[in-house]
């Protein structure tokens, strides 16, 4: 698959460092972590989100782990680089098709990017449940 | 141009060997070898038709055949379209049924869907887990009708072998024209085709250190095995193929074959101790799973998968390393590889699988540098799969329910 540089980059800065670039898990039972877990192995991708909420709903923290191909991780990472520091609200508005431009995703890997929305989606919607 | 990435994908293509390449070289200019082989008014035409002819008989002697047995193709592919095609349609007022397996070159599976279309009846097999396809299989599934039977010798991606001597002895008994693609098996197993009651068998010239864009067609005499051309044009080879044949392509494909005779006992003991060496070196990485097994393969071929990891991102990962995938992610479509899941292997297997193929050319050095780099790999891949972390937590995979898209 011939993928942009910018794909290759962070696949590559994910795979050398990953403690540098978010790779790892947060305590899902904490009231203030939020997971989302998306994908399936039958379809060779699934992708971990876990966010870590303050009580200004601002994501102070984030971790992942991502089974799939190179655009998924770097799609993982991209996702990760944008909700840093973000509130709920804003991290609610984070569409696919910004992660897939960033990163100049072929269009078969546009799905990549979808995953990444669903994760943010599903991950905010588990720590919103914990708070209710 | 220094390739610095290493080659692990001989059984995608072969390099040329250099010997083959000289020959080749002698067949393209005005001082060399040029002429049309057909041209029979002068000299230029005797000389290539004699280049072409000596070329046949070493294609014919790496298997033990007659040189008028062998029709020259465009490669595998081609060969596979006509042995399929051209015997269905000749024998058809016979019966319509065919029999082939699912793990097929997709040269042969493709052929047989057209013919479906064409309304012939397909019965595909499935493999045993080591992706061979038995005799009882083949027997349980013919009828009156079935009039021509296609097996792989080699699997390309797994390199099983099966058995065409078993197979070649029912199909005769049953008047059965009976197919082989061959194209993985030249060079890597002895073939014997006085012995062996096969009607028609596949070759290709790039697989086996020979060029592309060449291979080759046994077509039995005695019995003989009749066939309805493809390409009509001049009534060249027999009125099999018609074309002008390309003396180059030719004399180097009948040149490969020459040298693979002469070397595949040395070749194949070396990529023997090669594949064992890797295999020790790789056999230590939890969860790995060979795809296919020692006692029936072919040593060129190593198919793994890493459990836990998809196989593009290994394939990203090794990047100094050419290898290829049987995910086939790689390609535009995102299916698992077809021959993995007639298998019966689980999704997250058959989507991480990497087929490690060795040639003539591969070191002692680079096989251990490549097991290393994949050690290495698999490890750090691990460590960013949440599937990893759930199988280190003990949780049944089989039993989440996943998020499908």
């Amino acid at each position: 698959m011939a993928y942009s540089r910018k794909v290759i980059k962070k696949f590559e800065d994910t795979l050398n460092n990953p403690q540098l670039h978010n790779v790892g898990r947060l305590d899902p039972n904490s009231k203030h972590v939020g997971t989302g877990m998306v994908g399936a192995p039958a379809c060779g991708d699934v992708m971990r989100l876990q966010i870590e909420v303050n009580d200004e709903n601002i994501i102070t923290d984030c971790k992942f782990k991502t089974y799939g191909c190179g655009s998924a991780i770097a799609s993982s990472l991209q996702m990760i680089e944008m909700l840093k520091g973000k509130t709920l609200e804003e991290a609610k508005k984070i569409k696919d098709r910004e992660i897939a431009e960033l990163l100049e995703l072929p269009s078969i890997k546009i799905h990549c990017s979808v995953l990444a929305e669903d994760s943010i989606k599903k991950a905010i919607a588990d720590y919103e449940s914990k708070k209710a | 141009m220094k390739n610095k990435t290493v080659y692990f994908d001989y059984a995608s293509t072969t390099p040329v060997d250099p010997r083959v390449a000289d020959k080749m070289h002698e067949c393209l200019l005005l001082d060399g070898n040029f002429g049309n082989p057909a041209s029979r008014s002068h000299e230029f035409g005797w000389k290539a038709d004699e280049a072409v002819e000596k070329a046949r008989l070493q294609v014919a002697n790496l298997v033990n055949a007659d040189s008028r047995e062998i029709v020259w193709t465009s490669g595998a592919t081609e060969s596979d379209n006509l042995a399929i095609k051209g015997a269905a349609r000749f024998y058809k007022d016979r019966g319509n049924h065919i029999i082939t397996s699912k793990i097929e070159h997709k040269a042969v599976l493709d052929p047989c869907r057209q013919l479906e279309r064409e309304g012939f009846e397909i019965t595909y097999l499935d493999p045993d887990e080591d992706g061979v396809i038995s005799l009882e299989n083949i027997k349980k599934h013919v009828k009156d009708s079935t009039i021509l039977i296609s097996i792989m010798h080699i699997n390309n991606e797994l390199g099983a072998v099966n058995d065409i001597e078993e197979i070649g002895k029912f199909t005769r008994e049953n008047k059965i024209i009976f197919h082989v693609d061959a194209a993985q098996s030249t060079g890597k197993l002895p073939i014997d085709l006085s012995n062996l009651e096969v009607d028609l068998m596949s070759f290709s010239g790039h697989k086996t250190y020979g060029p592309k864009g060449i291979g080759a067609l046994y077509v039995r005499r005695k019995p003989r095995v009749r066939l309805e051309a493809l390409l009509h044009g001049g009534g060249h080879e027999r009125g099999f193929r018609a074309g002008t044949l390309p003396t180059h392509q030719i004399v180097g494909m009948g040149e490969a074959f020459k040298i693979a005779a002469e070397e595949m006992e040395s070749d194949n003991k070396k990529i023997k101790e090669l594949s064992e060496i890797f295999w020790q070196e790789i056999s230590d990485i939890e969860e790995i799973v060979l795809n296919g097994s020692f006692k029936n393969k072919v040593p060129n071929i190593t198919n793994v998968s890493f459990a836990y990891i998809e196989g593009e991102s290994l394939i990203m990962a090794l990047k100094d390393v050419a290898v290829s995938s049987g995910s086939a992610c790689t390609s535009a479509s995102l299916e698992p590889s077809y021959v993995l899941r007639a298998l019966g292997r689980p999704d997250e297997l058959a989507h991480s699988s990497i087929r490690f193929s060795f040639g003539r050319f591969t070191t002692v050095d680079e096989v251990k540098m490549v097991a290393q780099t994949a050690k290495k790999v698999v490890k750090q891949l691990r460590e960013l799969s949440p599937l990893w972390d759930m199988y280190l937590d003990g949780v049944d995979l089989e039993k989440v329910e996943w998020v499908h898209h």
